[in-house]
């Protein structure tokens, strides 16, 4: 029964796909050592910034694309792409009133206030446009706490010994050959500095939007939670439809301190291409959390439905002794989405603990990857991993796979693996039919169903989003 | 209520070989009545109640289903269960992740909106529900679960009958509701499909064994033996058949 209405695919509804028309300071396409240079001077960054590009670049020119990923994608032309691309200002913005009308007007239409008065009120924002960020709202209050929450680019102007001392310590340039290209050229994002003991009043988010024609997009962002502190970050990302592919490469560093913890949320929505699978955004992006004090805790939840292909694995290297690292996913491909996806859990501290769950969905002609590492080092006594990892099949022409590597040098440590693969059931749907409900209604509330736990990790607000989200994605996958 | 006129049933199975599985059923339920339906193993009891509600992948090769006069063979399930079909299913399926009260309510406002009635609030609906289901003396722990997941054989198909409740329909088919069901159990059941009862209702019962039908007595019983009514008479029918078995009417035992 559901195969009959996966046949009959159609164009889904991508509701972020408009085009801002607004006046920008572009460069011209390709990459250089000069490019490189340009960025950091319109940042206006201290020499120990440029000095830590020009390595990255001298060392990115020596890598080659990963290929080991279950993808399959055009090779892409690093010189055809443009690096920089940010609207035009006079000067930084100080207040929400400077900001380019043009530009609010665009997150209104995305639904993200930025008003502070805003719909989420109680959520701080701070908002990517192309290559810089527009505005963080929210600041004076977090001030007062004493949480630092700005852009990079500002945060490298007024706390240059913090981005100094903390930034590449997780991901370092030499990671991998989409995260060297993100040290050379990322022109912004966000910058969170939790202090000792402090639990950050409100959520924060970041919401990027890739504008700009043939473009790529690097941001950075770096948090860091110290002794005792708590903070929940949210990111949520669209682009414009387009045609063509384009690249976004972004770096995430995460550090908690002694007993601090980080909740890291990304409801990812970047356009997914057309339902024959042209255009749509290169998702290649290297996430890493290090849990470097006793007892702290990091967890990544993420909900993949956007971008043509989806490379991502964020991680916890669980370095402090009883240290906590979580991965909860979703990851939705349809039409000709694909997506590898998936964590590293590095157990290094004594009694540490990791929990990785996955749930894979895939419709159309989807291919959907789960890759995880659990890795224990000689030195992680009594480490803990369960892993669980469930995919979803919507009908005939669409993949499921799931490539778990486990590691373990340390013969205390327990490991436990699930993995299942089920098809939506035509039991299932004709049990919903026969209640009533519609098919585009069954299906989505059993693919809900099939996604609750992960939900549930989601800020209360956004669980509702990511809900919705699921659901337009899912458009098209039925008949 | 529903008439079937010589409905001829078939499916392909993997090798896309034909099966036929019904072969010229005529049946006539009017308001009001109760019939059973008995028959051996396979003789196609619940493809019928499948073909009723509406499943896909069975060829209707000849005959007509007329539900209150009109032909609903095309109609969708979903349509159908709007016009006050409803099927209680033999092995209910678990739909894990989604709450059961969400589940029965969503259903509930969906053929409300049907019928043009505005959809119950949560308030009301909860009332509604904590009612209905002292009725069939279902533990009200199973409203906040997923649906049937991990429910007992019994809690499942008391979560049939409470959901028949809850959504009134016109015409019920019951799948083997009485299987599986202990002896207080069956009771509670029984008591709640004879409070659906009513002369502007129709009940259809599939099962194997008298003792639902002592609960719920039927107008008529029928037997059904590879994938014909081979006989239909009062409720005394099925007392014989409890007797007898099946071979009396000719049937080969062995048939499945
Ligand atoms: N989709 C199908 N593909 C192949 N054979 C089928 C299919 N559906 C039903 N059948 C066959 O049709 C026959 C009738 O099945 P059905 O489930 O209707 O029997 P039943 O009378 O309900 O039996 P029981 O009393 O055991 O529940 C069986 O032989 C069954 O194997
Ligand atoms: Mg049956």
């Amino acid at each position: 029964m559901t195969n009959q209405y996966v046949k009959e695919l159609v164009n889904k509804n991508y509701e972020h796909g408009f085009v801002t028309t607004i006046d920008s300071d572009t460069f011209e396409p390709g990459l250089s050592e000069a490019v490189v240079r340009a960025i950091s001077k319109r940042k206006n960054e201290p020499d120990f910034m440029l000095q830590w590009r020009l390595k990255a670049y001298q060392h990115w020119l020596t890598l080659s694309p990963p290929e080991w990923a279950h993808l399959t994608y055009p090779a892409i032309d690093y010189q055809k792409m443009i690096y920089y691309s940010a609207p035009k200002v006079k000067k930084g913005p100080n207040s929400l009133d400077e900001v380019d009308p043009k530009l609010l007007e665009t997150y209104k239409k995305l639904g993200i206030p930025l008003h502070e008065q805003g719909r989420l009120a109680g959520v701080a924002v701070d908002a990517v446009f192309d290559s810089v960020s527009v505005a963080t709202t929210f600041k004076a209050k977090l001030g007062e706490a004493g949480v630092i929450f700005s852009s990079f680019s500002e945060a490298v102007q007024t706390h240059p010994e913090l981005v100094e001392k903390y930034l590449g310590t997780v991901v370092s340039f030499r990671d991998n050959f989409f995260a060297a290209l993100n040290a050379a050229v990322f022109s912004d994002g966000s910058f969170v500095y939790i202090p000792r003991a402090v639990r950050c009043p409100m959520e924060l988010s970041t919401y990027f939007r890739i504008n700009a024609a043939n473009t790529g997009q690097f941001e950075r962002t770096l948090i860091i939670a110290d002794d005792q502190s708590y903070v929940s970050y949210l990111e949520g990302c669209t682009a414009p439809m387009r045609d063509e592919n384009q690249l976004h490469a972004a770096v995430v560093e995460l550090i908690a301190m002694d007993n601090a913890e980080i909740k890291y949320s990304t409801v990812q929505n970047w356009y997914p291409g057309d339902a024959e699978g042209r255009g749509g955004i290169f998702n290649f992006v290297t996430k890493r959390g290090q849990c470097r004090g006793k007892k702290s805790k990091i967890s990544w939840t993420q909900i993949e439905t956007g971008s043509a292909i989806t490379w991502k694995y964020p991680s916890v290297i669980l370095k402090g002794d009883e240290s906590v690292g979580e991965f909860y996913s979703v990851a939705l491909t349809n039409n000709h989405q694909q997506a590898d996806t998936g964590t590293k859990m590095i157990h290094i501290g004594k009694n540490t603990r990791s929990t990785i769950l996955s749930k894979g969905i895939s419709a159309g002609f989807g291919q959907n990857t789960y890759r995880g590492l659990v890795r224990v080092l000689p030195q992680a006594d009594n480490a803990r991993n369960h892993t669980q990892c469930e995919s979803l099949l919507l009908g005939p022409t669409c993949g499921a796979h799931t490539v778990p590597y486990i590691e373990v040098k340390n013969c205390t440590a327990q490991i436990e693996h699930e993995a299942t693969t089920s098809k939506i059931g035509d039991d299932q749907l004709f049990y919903c039919l026969s209640r009533g409900f519609s098919k585009e209604n069954a299906i989505a509330m059993i693919v809900n169903g099939f996604c609750k736990r992960i939900f549930n990790e989601l800020p209360m607000e956004f669980a509702v989003e990511a809900q919705k989200l699921l659901e337009v994605s899912l458009e098209g996958s039925v008949g | 209520m529903l008439v079937i006129k010589n409905l001829h049933v078939s499916v392909r199975d993997k090798k896309q070989d034909v099966k036929t599985i019904l072969q010229g059923i005529n049946l006539t339920i009017k308001a009001g009545e109760v019939h059973a339906i008995m028959g051996p193993n396979g003789s196609g009891k619940s493809t019928l109640a499948n073909v009723l509600a509406g499943r896909e992948g069975y060829d209707i090769t000849q005959g007509e289903i007329l539900l209150n006069g009109e032909n609903i063979i095309e109609m969708l399930p979903e349509m159908r269960a709007a016009k006050g079909l409803f099927l209680a299913f033999q092995y209910p399926v678990e739909i894990p992740g989604v709450n059961n009260m969400y589940f029965l309510k969503a259903a509930l406002n969906s053929l409300r909106k049907h019928h043009d009635l505005p959809p119950l609030d949560a308030m009301d609906f909860l009332k509604l529900a904590k009612k209905k289901i002292k009725e069939v003396g279902m533990d009200e722990q199973l409203l906040s679960r997923a649906v049937n997941e991990g429910f007992s054989g019994g809690e499942k198909k008391r979560n049939e009958i409470f959901q028949m409740l809850m959504l009134e329909p016109t015409l019920a088919i019951l799948d083997e509701i009485d299987s599986g069901l202990d002896i207080d159990a069956l009771q509670k059941v029984a008591a709640g499909i004879n409070l659906l009862r009513r002369p502007d209702r129709s009940i259809v019962m599939v099962t194997h064994y008298q003792r639902l039908l002592n609960e719920v007595v039927p107008d008529v019983v029928h037997v059904m033996v590879n994938g014909k009514i081979i006989k239909s008479g009062g409720k005394e029918l099925a007392f014989e058949l409890e007797e007898k078995g099946y071979g009396w009417l000719g049937v080969d035992e062995n048939i499945t």
